[in-house]
């Protein structure tokens, strides 16, 4: 046992005193961040140059509109159009608007924009969306609506799930979209985890098979220490990085919030104003508090631990095929790939059934794929959050776990004669047979 | 005593049977050679006796006792096919190693650092081994096998690659610690570096031993009457007849067979008769390389 203590020691403390370590560890959040944020920058943006807009009004619409909508300013005239067109030429103002006079039969409303640039996308959808109001208004009364029926029309449509059995968890009309959130997260990361750390095992068996430094090793202990070593060595690397990247996520995140929350004034004046309209916008503002009331009726005293425990087996199960796939591999890269499908399939159809068990975590396929030990460590984890029955994640736990027995011993059968054989061609039929040899 | 003993060993693989049958001894605190031409079966033998393979047949003793799972750490193994960790650095490297053949942190640092000094490189410690040349990474793979001071050391091809310098280095290793009493095992397919280091060897082709002993036994048994001249004045070679026959001959010495039957007395009688100097006279005897050659014949006929 201390053999295979000192095989995790080299192979954690060589990965993890690199500079492509910390590098990986301390740039990648930053690049994801940085990704975000920009993205979100431009998605928010949009346009952001103030347009001046005369609104020639033959329908009655005026008093009905708001005067100012993000980046558009109104203003109406009683101009002829020609008249501001000389204007628009002059430069005075950036666009001309036509509303036509209404006509309560038409169900086609034409507004002509005069102008010698189009409007951007975000910019016409927000001149449609002021003036679909006031016209359906319009129509209503036409129809013989009163201004206090109309008043009343609108309906806001929520679907509220109560509960049959008392003693489930009390159930609100997001608990679907909020588990459906995490369990997506969960499994894009556990996806993400399985596949790259399991891939270093690949690597890192290959390379010393290529470099032969494995005659030596295997002089002094036994192939299954060297390939468990090597499993459990890089994958609590994996949970290092993730462990920090906890740690400096819940850091980041909590002094956003302070610097965000508490400091406003300190911050970007355009972000603060979004922000400060964002909380002043009740349903926005309620949204955001059932989404947090529904993250902490989540059991994350059970699932937390959970998610590790299927990481573990998941990241074990995978780890030990790459293990043999990199044991197997010669130096030819195209054998090495025909290999790896034979992990990445199954792994990335996992994958797939997880995304699908996020938005239906009860269909048979998300029940079944949860239990069967080859998907179950992905597709599990996306169910627990909409609180599965205990039976189905004992019974996945318990077939993962023997699972991971049986694949750690297969894979240490290819491992212990694909480490020592060179130049022969890895065929799936030579694979079977290495199965059967005997020491 | 036989450090290291093999009976009726056999390895099987899919195809062919790589060591077939093979029994010998070997006797505590000797430099063993075991030679063969490629595919003979050495390296197959060597991962049997290293516990990386385990015998179809047969059963191997190390000191009397059954192969067990404590002998890999008294065994140093050099394998032909070397290589280390490129981007560890030396120091890590070698002690990682040598803990794993079940030294102490203290002890390995100790010991390592005796070696280094000795092959004075102690300022390769922080120095990545990619960043060495091969013959340094040899040094360094040599201390790698020795640094747990095994009693039995495997050498598989230990001075492929090296230049004559650390070539001499390492010799002088081995013997040192075959001085101090560790046997060792030297497996090569250049017998000539064999006749220098090794007292006795074992000559395998094909999976099997063709020949066992004492190497100046094994060149008497195959003494074949090839002699040496040296001599004043011009070589009569009309005086050797169909009895003789010169296989070489310049101007300080010749070589000269004696034919079936025929032998070096005389020879000798024969160019004392022609009152020719004789300045030195000896018996050639068969370099191993021969001997194989020889033997490897008969066993493929």
């Amino acid at each position: 046992m201390s053999k295979v203590n000192l095989i995790i020691g080299r192979e954690y403390w060589t990965r993890v005193k690199t500079k492509t370590f910390l590098l990986t560890t301390f740039l990648a959040p930053i690049a994801i961040a940085l990704f975000y944020a920009v993205l979100i920058f431009f998605m928010t943006r949009g346009s952001d140059k103030t347009k001046n807009i005369t609104i020639i009004d033959k329908a009655g619409l005026a008093e009905k509109i708001e005067m100012k909508k993000n980046n558009l300013v109104f203003d109406l005239s009683n101009e002829s159009l020609v008249q501001l067109k000389e204007k628009y030429k002059a430069g005075d103002i950036d666009g001309i608007i036509e509303l036509p006079p209404l006509d309560s039969t038409q169900d086609k409303y034409n507004i002509v924009y005069h102008a010698d640039k189009a409007l951007a996308l975000d910019e016409s959808s927000a001149i449609e969306k002021m003036f679909s109001k006031p016209i359906r208004d319009y129509k209503m009364t036409a129809f013989g609506f009163e201004q206090s029926q109309l008043d009343k029309i609108d309906t806001d449509i929520e679907i509220s799930p109560q509960t049959v059995n008392e003693t489930e968890k009390e159930l609100s009309s997001i608990t679907g979209l909020v588990s459906s959130g995490v369990g997506f997260i969960v499994g894009t990361v556990l996806f993400f985890v399985i596949m790259i750390f399991g891939s270093q095992v690949m690597r890192g068996v290959n390379e010393e098979k290529l470099n032969r430094i494995v005659e030596v090793l295997i002089s002094s202990v036994k192939p299954i220490q060297l390939m468990l070593g090597k499993v459990i060595g890089i994958g609590l690397v994996g949970l290092t990085q993730f462990g920090i990247w906890a740690i400096l996520g819940s850091v980041i995140s909590i002094g956003a919030l302070a610097f965000f929350g508490l400091d406003a004034g300190m911050a970007d004046p355009a972000a603060n104003e979004m922000a400060a309209e964002a909380m002043a916008n009740p349903e926005i503002k309620s949204k955001m508090a059932e989404i947090l009331k529904e993250l902490s009726t989540i059991n994350w005293g059970l699932i937390i631990p959970l998610y590790f425990v299927y990481f573990l087996l998941g990241y074990m199960m995978y780890a030990s095929v790459f293990a043999a796939v990199g044991a197997a591999a010669g130096d030819d890269v195209n054998e090495a790939q025909a290999l790896t499908t034979v992990v990445m399939v199954p792994l990335a159809a996992a994958f797939y059934i997880a995304i699908s068990a996020a938005q239906s975590p009860d269909s048979t396929l998300a029940v079944w794929s949860s239990i069967i030990p080859i998907s179950a460590p992905v597709v599990m984890p996306v169910r627990l959050a909409s609180g599965p029955p205990a039976w189905e994640i004992i019974l996945s736990v318990v077939l993962c776990a023997l699972f991971v027995v049986f694949m750690i011993w297969l894979a240490s059968r290819i491992y212990r004669v694909g480490i020592m054989m060179y130049g022969k061609k890895a065929s799936f039929k030579e694979l079977a047979k290495w199965i059967a040899y005997r020491d | 005593m036989n450090i290291l003993s093999l009976r009726n060993v056999v390895k099987r693989y899919e195809k062919h049977t790589a060591v077939n049958d093979v029994s010998f001894d070997i006797p505590k605190g000797k430099i063993f050679g075991m030679l063969g031409p490629n595919g003979a079966g050495k390296t197959s033998l060597i991962r049997m006796i290293t516990s990386i393979t385990k015998a179809d047949e047969g059963k191997i003793l190390i000191d009397g006792e059954p192969l067990n799972a404590m002998h890999p750490m008294q065994i140093g193994y050099l394998p032909e096919e070397r290589g280390l960790y490129k981007k560890m650095k030396v120091g890590e490297q070698l002690l990682y190693l040598a803990r794993l053949k079940g030294l102490t942190q203290k002890d390995a640092r100790n010991k390592l650092n005796g070696w280094l000094e000795k092959f004075e490189i102690t300022d390769w410690w922080n120095k990545k081994v990619g960043e060495l040349s091969k013959g340094m990474q040899q040094k360094v793979q040599f201390i790698a096998c020795v640094v747990h001071d095994p009693k039995l050391m495997i050498l598989d091809e230990p001075f492929s690659g090296l230049d004559p310098i650390n070539t001499n280095l390492i010799k002088d290793e081995i013997y040192e610690m075959n001085k101090n009493g560790t046997s060792i095992i030297f497996s090569t397919h250049r017998m000539e570096q064999v006749e220098q280091i090794c007292e006795e060897i074992v000559l395998m082709n094909q999976g099997k031993v063709v020949l066992e002993g004492n190497v100046k036994n094994i060149k008497n048994d195959f003494r074949d009457d090839k002699f040496e001249l040296e001599f004043d004045g011009q070589f009569p070679s009309d005086m050797l007849g169909d009895s003789f026959e010169i296989l070489k001959d310049d101007a300080i010495s010749c070589v000269i067979q004696a034919k079936e039957g025929h032998d070096s007395n005389e020879l000798l009688r024969g160019l004392m008769d022609k009152n020719i100097k004789i300045n030195s006279f000896k018996e050639v005897l068969p370099s191993l390389n021969d001997i194989f050659i020889k033997k490897v014949g008969e066993s493929n006929e």
